[in-house]
C-alpha cells in the first residue's frame, strides 16, 4: 500500500537537502565572484557580478595557477585511475580466490586485510616518506599508486569476496560443461555476475585516491605528481592575509563534478541486483 | 553420440567415506539410463563425475572408447542440465542458448541457425530478447534443455531436472523430455528421487543405495524381479508389502493365514527359516470381485480404506515378530520413509464395497509372491534372466 507523503515528510526532506546542499551552493556561488568582491567583506550568497574569470584562469594552461591547477588535475586522474584499475584487478582475483578456494591462511589474510584497512594513513607518512626517498619513489606517481592500492584492496576485497560468495557455483559449473575453461567462465559469467560489487569496489577505491590529502601532500613536492587536493593547499595568492576563496572555491568545483558524473553513471549499476533469476525462484 | 560405460568406479572424499562404491553401469549409444534412489544415494556424485565436476577416486570412465578420468568437463563434450537450471542471468535466452556455441568459436550465421532451431523446438522463440529473471519455472527448464541440445553433445546428464516445478508442469515436462531424447536418440543419464520419472522415463533404470549399485534392469524387470528387499521396496507405489512368513512344503504361513506357493518358488525359499514375503499392493483384491479366480483368500479387519474412484487402498494392521521387525525398520529408514506400525495395504478393486472397521475377505494371488531372507535382503526367489544386473548376486552366487 502506499501511503501519501505527510507535510512532517516533506519538512523533514527540505531540512536535509538544505543541510546537504547549501555547502555546495555556497561554493558554487563563490566560485563566479570576483577576487575584489570576496575581499571587500560583504557577504552576500549570490555573486552581484557573476563572472567566469576564475574558471578561465584555473583551466588556462599559459597562467601560472592555471598551468599547477592543470597538472595536478592530470596527476590527480592519472593516480587515481591507475590505482583504482589496478586496486579492482587485484582485488577481484583475490576475492575470487578466497570465496572459492579453500587454502590455508585464508582467515589470515582476510584479518590482515581487516587490520591494514583499520590501520591509521598519518602514522605511515613518516615511515613511508623515508623509504620512498630511498627507493626514489618520492614525488613520482607509483609513489601515490602503491599506498592508495594498499588502503583500498582489503575494502575492496571484503566487498568482492561477499558478491562473488552469492553467486551459486553452478554458474561456473554449468560454464565449464558448456565448454568454457576455468578463466572463461570466471571471465564471461563470473566477472559479469559480480559487476555491482566490481564497480562498488571501484567507486570507492576511486574516491579515496581521488579525495586522499595527507599522502598527496607529503609524499610529493613538485606539480611533477601533486593531486588536486594537496596543490589546493597552495594557492595562497600573493597576500598571505587574503587568500583567494574564489579560486579555491572553483577548483573545489570542478574537482567534484568528476565524482558527481561517476556517482550518476553507475548508481544503476550498483543498485541492480543481477543474480535474480540465476537459479530457481 | 557415444556409449559411456563406467567400470569399478569409486568417490571417496577425503574423510574416507566412499560416496560411490566400485559401481559399474554400461550405457549404450542412444540409451535412456537413469540414476535413481533415496537421498545420499551417491546418484548425483555419480553423474557428476561422468560429467566431469567430481574427481574419480579409482575406475575407469570412458565416453565412446576414449577414458576419460583426466579430462576437464569442457573437454568431454557432455550437455548438462542442472537442478536449479543454472541460466546466466546477465545474457538474454538467445544468448543462453548460444553460449557453448560462442565458446566454441561458431560463426555467428552458424549460432543463429541452430539457436533459432533450439528455440523452435522447445517453443521459446517469443522469449528469445527476456532475460531468465523474467521467465517461470517451466520456460526456465526449457532454456536449459535448449542449452544442452543446442551443441552437438555426446549426451545429455540430467540432475533432477524437474524436482523444482509442480506436479503438473513436472508430468507436461517428463513427456517433453523422453519425446525429446526419443526424437534426437541421444545416449542420456538421468538422475533422479522419483520412481515414477524413473520407471517411466527409462530405457533401463539402476536403483542405487549408499553408493552401491543394488539392480540394473528395465523398469518391468525391476518391478516384476526386484533383487533385493532394498529394490522391492523402493519400485512401486504404494510400496511393496513385507510379510512375515515361514514356508512348509508348498505352504507359506503368513500372519493372516497360510496361502499355497507355486511349486518352484516354494523349493527355492526351502530350508530358511523365517523369510519376509514381498507381496504389492495390487496382488490382493477383494475377494467377492474376484469369484472362481484361483489364488488363497483370508479373513482380515481393515482398519482404513481410501477409495481413489479406479482403485481402493485398504490398509490392515499386523503385529511383526521381532525378528523382523528391526530389519523392515531399517528399510524404512534406507527409504528415506518414518518407521510405522506395520501394516498392510492392498488395492483392491475400485467397485469394491468394503468399509473401514469390515471383516473382509482378501483375495491374493500367490504365483507372484517374492521371499527375501530378513537376513542379506536377497530375493530368493529373483528369476535372474529377467532381473537385469544384480551385481550383490554376482559376487555371493
Amino acid at each position: 500500500m502506499r501511503q501519501k507523503m505527510g507535510v512532517g515528510h516533506w519538512i523533514g526532506f527540505v531540512v536535509i537537502l538544505v543541510w546537504c546542499l547549501l555547502p555546495v551552493a555556497w561554493i558554487v556561488s563563490l566560485s563566479f565572484k570576483s577576487l575584489d568582491e570576496t575581499t571587500v567583506g560583504s557577504p552576500q550568497f549570490l555573486p552581484k557580478d557573476p563572472t567566469w574569470d576564475n574558471y578561465q584562469v584555473l583551466l588556462n594552461w599559459n597562467d601560472p595557477a592555471g598551468h599547477d591547477f592543470m597538472r595536478a588535475l592530470i596527476n590527480s586522474f592519472g593516480i587515481a585511475l591507475i590505482a583504482t584499475f589496478l586496486s579492482v584487478v587485484f582485488a577481484t582475483l583475490a576475492a575470487y580466490a578466497i570465496a572459492r578456494l579453500e587454502f590455508r591462511g585464508k582467515r589470515l589474510v582476510l584479518s590482515m586485510a581487516l587490520a591494514i584497512a583499520m590501520f591509521p594513513v598519518v602514522s605511515l607518512v613518516g615511515p613511508l616518506f623515508d623509504m620512498w626517498r630511498t627507493f626514489h619513489l618520492f614525488n613520482t606517481w607509483p609513489g601515490l599508486i602503491i599506498p592508495y592500492m594498499t588502503f583500498t584492496l582489503p575494502l575492496a576485497i571484503w566487498t568482492l569476496s561477499a558478491f562473488f560468495r552469492e553467486i551459486p557455483w553452478e554458474m561456473e559449473q554449468a560454464a565449464q560443461v558448456d565448454g568454457a575453461t576455468s578463466w572463461q567462465a570466471f571471465r564471461k559469467v563470473i566477472v559479469p555476475l559480480a559487476a555491482p560489487g566490481v564497480f562498488t569496489a571501484a567507486i570507492l577505491t576511486f574516491f579515496f585516491a581521488w579525495n586522499e590529502f595527507v599522502l598527496a601532500i607529503s609524499l610529493t613536492s613538485t606539480t611533477g605528481s601533486r593531486t588536486v587536493p594537496a596543490q589546493m593547499s597552495f594557492f595562497v595568492g600573493p597576500d598571505p592575509f587574503n587568500p583567494p576563496y574564489a579560486q579555491l572555491a572553483t577548483a573545489s568545483v570542478i574537482v567534484t563534478i568528476p565524482v558527481i558524473i561517476i556517482v550518476l553513471l553507475f548508481q544503476r549499476r550498483i543498485v541492480a541486483g543481477l543474480t535474480s533469476g540465476a537459479v530457481k525462484g | 553420440m557415444a556409449s559411456i560405460t563406467m567400470k569399478n568406479i569409486v568417490k571417496q572424499y577425503g574423510d574416507g567415506f566412499p560416496a560411490v562404491n566400485d559401481v559399474s553401469i554400461d550405457i549404450a549409444d542412444g540409451e535412456f539410463m537413469i540414476l535413481v534412489g533415496p537421498s545420499g544415494c551417491g546418484k548425483s556424485t555419480l553423474l557428476r563425475m561422468i560429467v566431469g565436476l567430481e574427481d574419480i577416486s579409482s575406475g575407469d570412465m570412458l565416453i565412446g572408447d576414449q577414458r576419460v578420468n583426466d579430462l576437464a568437463p569442457r573437454d568431454r563434450n557432455l550437455a548438462m542440465v542442472f537442478q536449479n537450471y543454472a541460466l546466466y542471468p546477465h545474457l538474454t535466452v538467445y544468448e543462453n542458448i548460444a553460449f557453448p556455441l560462442r565458446l566454441a568459436g561458431a560463426p555467428d550465421s552458424e549460432i543463429d541457425q541452430k539457436v533459432r532451431a533450439a528455440s523452435a523446438t522447445l517453443e521459446l522463440d517469443e522469449h528469445l530478447d527476456r532475460k531468465p529473471g523474467n521467465l517461470s519455472g517451466g520456460q526456465r527448464q526449457r532454456v536449459a534443455m535448449g542449452r544442452a541440445i543446442v551443441r552437438d553433445a555426446d549426451a545429455f546428464l540430467f540432475d533432477e531436472p524437474l524436482s523444482n516445478l509442480d506436479a503438473k508442469l513436472r508430468g507436461q515436462m517428463r513427456t517433453e523430455i523422453s519425446r525429446l531424447q526419443k526424437r534426437l536418440g541421444i545416449t542420456t543419464v538421468y538422475v533422479t528421487h522419483d520412481q515414477t520419472e524413473a520407471m517411466t522415463l527409462g530405457d533401463r533404470v539402476a536403483v542405487l543405495k549408499r553408493g552401491l549399485l543394488q539392480q540394473l534392469a528395465t523398469p518391468r524387470e525391476l518391478y516384476e524381479n526386484p533383487g533385493n528387499l532394498f529394490v522391492a521396496g523402493f519400485i512401486g507405489s504404494p510400496p511393496m508389502n513385507f510379510l512375515p512368513a515361514t514356508v512348509e512344503g508348498t505352504t507359506a504361513k503368513l500372519p493372516f493365514g497360510n496361502v499355497e506357493l507355486p511349486p518352484d518358488r516354494a523349493e527355492r525359499a526351502a530350508g530358511h527359516g523365517l523369510l519376509l514375503a514381498g507381496i504389492r499392493p495390487e496382488y490382493f483384491d477383494d475377494a467377492s470381485t474376484r469369484e472362481g479366480a484361483g489364488g488363497s483368500t483370508f479373513h482380515a479387519t481393515v482398519e482404513v480404506v481410501e477409495w481413489l474412484g479406479h482403485e481402493t487402498y485398504a490398509y490392515i494392521p499386523y503385529d511383526a515378530p521381532p525378528e523382523v521387525a528391526e530389519q523392515l525398520r531399517q528399510l524404512e529408514r534406507d527409504l528415506d520413509g518414518e518407521a510405522m506400525h506395520t501394516q498392510l495395504v492392498a488395492a483392491l478393486s475400485g467397485n469394491s464395497r468394503i468399509k473401514a472397521g469390515d471383516q473382509a475377505e482378501i483375495w491374493v494371488d500367490a504365483s507372484k509372491i517374492h521371499l527375501f531372507d530378513p537376513e542379506t535382503g536377497r530375493n530368493l526367489t529373483v528369476d535372474a534372466e529377467h532381473a537385469g544386473t544384480i551385481p550383490d548376486l554376482a559376487t555371493t552366487a
